[in-house]
């Protein structure tokens, strides 16, 4: 057992876990932020994915261990009080999503993707870029679609700030 | 998984002396191949030792006749590296497509290299361009470094600490990558020196890992573009045959992987 003390949604936090704890399983079982999923065990599907240290990463493939002492964002920590983040609003207006399964996986992905990218983004790109992303329902047509609606809107929230 | 230690030592020196006190110890850098083959109970270490928060195994450094890449620096940061873009580029590209961006952002140069799947990108590379592994106790030669699959030159406990490329006077890499894993169904890589020597290497194709292949590296001495290669045969013996390709499809694509990196290359 060890204390891992790090970051999470902009707040200090510390649990004792064994040292094969999976970050995933941290952020679900001892800190009750359920929103970041487990879809498979081969790391191909990123329901998983969050943020650390501001790059999107599989959470079921990091050690909670591996975290210690980083600044780790899920799904949880993006909307602003009751306003969504600007990725969330493009995928709830564009249907960009059906079981939401794969969603907070998506939106973590997706948002990595548009501070990557910023403004120079295409379907294409933006296709090649969620490989990592599984999703069974959509297609992913309208993923795709809720990603550049957002890259447009970051762009846009970026300015007024 | 099985229980286990997690250590992060501050140094490679650090990092060693842990190895050696431990039972079945096993070093961790970006944990995309460990962690999935710990997670599938296929690996038990007493302890893991984390590389990736040691600072003197992280970076790009141009050096006098090509560039050192860090051992623990990840495929995302070769891939966006402004040294190793102006230096040597197919690598940068190389690194670019590796599995998918999340991948990307913890998988390491020297966790690739130190695991030598046979379908990895990095081996191609290291391979063609004829580049020196470091480790914690000496350097070896890359026609020394790669003994098959998943199996290296490494003794126990040593660690790989930077990779250095020579510059080429020209390189590139073409991968048909697996549709789902991103692996290499086969990927060429091909380069040729300032002196006008040819070395090429392909990945993912042979049931011995990454290899040479004197056929082609042959043709392109001779006459350095894609049409030179239309005349070559390369044989299916001892190719790789599953249900992503049989040996002959593997044997073709070697041939046509090859024929695009020397046109990405110019
Ligand atoms: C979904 C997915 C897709 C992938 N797609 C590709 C792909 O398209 N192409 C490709 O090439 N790879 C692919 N990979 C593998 C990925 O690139 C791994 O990151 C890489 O092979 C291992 O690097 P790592 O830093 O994660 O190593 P780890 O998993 O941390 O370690 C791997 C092995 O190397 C040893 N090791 C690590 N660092 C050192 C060192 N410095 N010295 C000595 N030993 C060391 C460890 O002890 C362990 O045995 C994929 C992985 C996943 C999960
Ligand atoms: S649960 Fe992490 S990649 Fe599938
Ligand atoms: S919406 Fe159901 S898996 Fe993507």
């Amino acid at each position: 057992m060890s204390t891992v003390k790090l970051t999470v949604n902009g707040k200090a936090v510390s649990a004792d876990v064994e040292d094969r704890t999976l970050l995933v399983h941290l952020l679900r079982e001892n800190l009750n932020l359920t929103g970041t999923h487990i879809g498979c065990d081969t790391s191909q599907c990123g329901a998983c994915t969050v943020h650390i240290d501001g790059r999107a990463v599989k959470s079921c493939t990091v050690l909670a261990a591996q975290a210690a002492g980083s600044n780790v964002t899920t799904i949880e920590g993006i909307a602003r009080g009751d306003e969504l983040h600007p990725m969330q609003a493009a995928f709830r207006d564009n249907h960009g999503l059906q079981c939401g399964f794969c969603t907070p996986g998506m939106i973590m992905a997706s948002i990595d993707i548009v501070h990557r990218y910023g403004g120079k983004l295409d379907e294409a790109t933006v296709r090649h870029e969620l490989e990592g992303n599984i999703c069974r329902c959509t297609g992913y047509h309208n993923i795709v679609k809720s990603v550049l609606d957002a890259a447009g809107r970051m762009k846009v929230a970026q300015a007024a700030e | 998984m099985y229980e286990t230690t997690y250590h992060r030592p501050s140094s490679i020196d650090e990092a060693a002396a842990l190895f050696s006190k431990g039972k079945e110890a096993k070093y961790l850098a970006g944990g995309h191949t460990l962690i999935p083959v710990m997670k599938q109970r296929l690996a038990s270490p007493s302890d893991v030792i984390d590389l990736g928060k040691i600072k003197e195994l992280i970076g790009v450094e141009p050096s006098g006749d090509g560039i050192v890449v860090k051992a623990a620096t990840t495929h995302y940061d070769v891939a966006t590296s402004d040294t190793v873009k102006k230096a040597l580029p197919a690598l940068a590209y190389l690194a670019s497509l590796i599995g998918d961006p999340a991948v990307r952002h913890r998988g390491t140069i020297g966790g690739s290299l130190a695991n030598n799947d046979p379908a990895a990108d990095y081996p191609a590379a290291v391979l063609a361009t004829g580049a020196t592994v470091k480790t914690n106790k000496r350097t070896i030669a890359a026609d020394e470094f790669f003994k098959g699959l998943f199996s290296t030159a490494l003794e126990d406990g040593e660690i790989i600490t930077a990779v250095s490329f020579p510059v080429q006077a020209k390189a590139g890499y073409a991968k048909f990558p697996h549709p789902a894993s991103r692996f290499a169904l086969t990927g060429v890589f091909v380069a040729k020196t300032p002196s006008g020597d040819v070395r090429v290497a392909a990945t993912g194709a042979s049931q011995n890992g990454v290899m040479r292949i004197p056929a082609i590296e042959a043709a392109l001495k001779a006459n350095w573009s894609a049409g030179a290669l239309d005349g070559v045969s390369i044989s299916a013996d001892g190719l790789l045959s599953d249900i992503h390709g049989s040996a002959d499809y593997r044997a073709n694509l070697i041939k046509v992987m090859a024929q695009r990196a020397v046109t990405a290359a110019g």
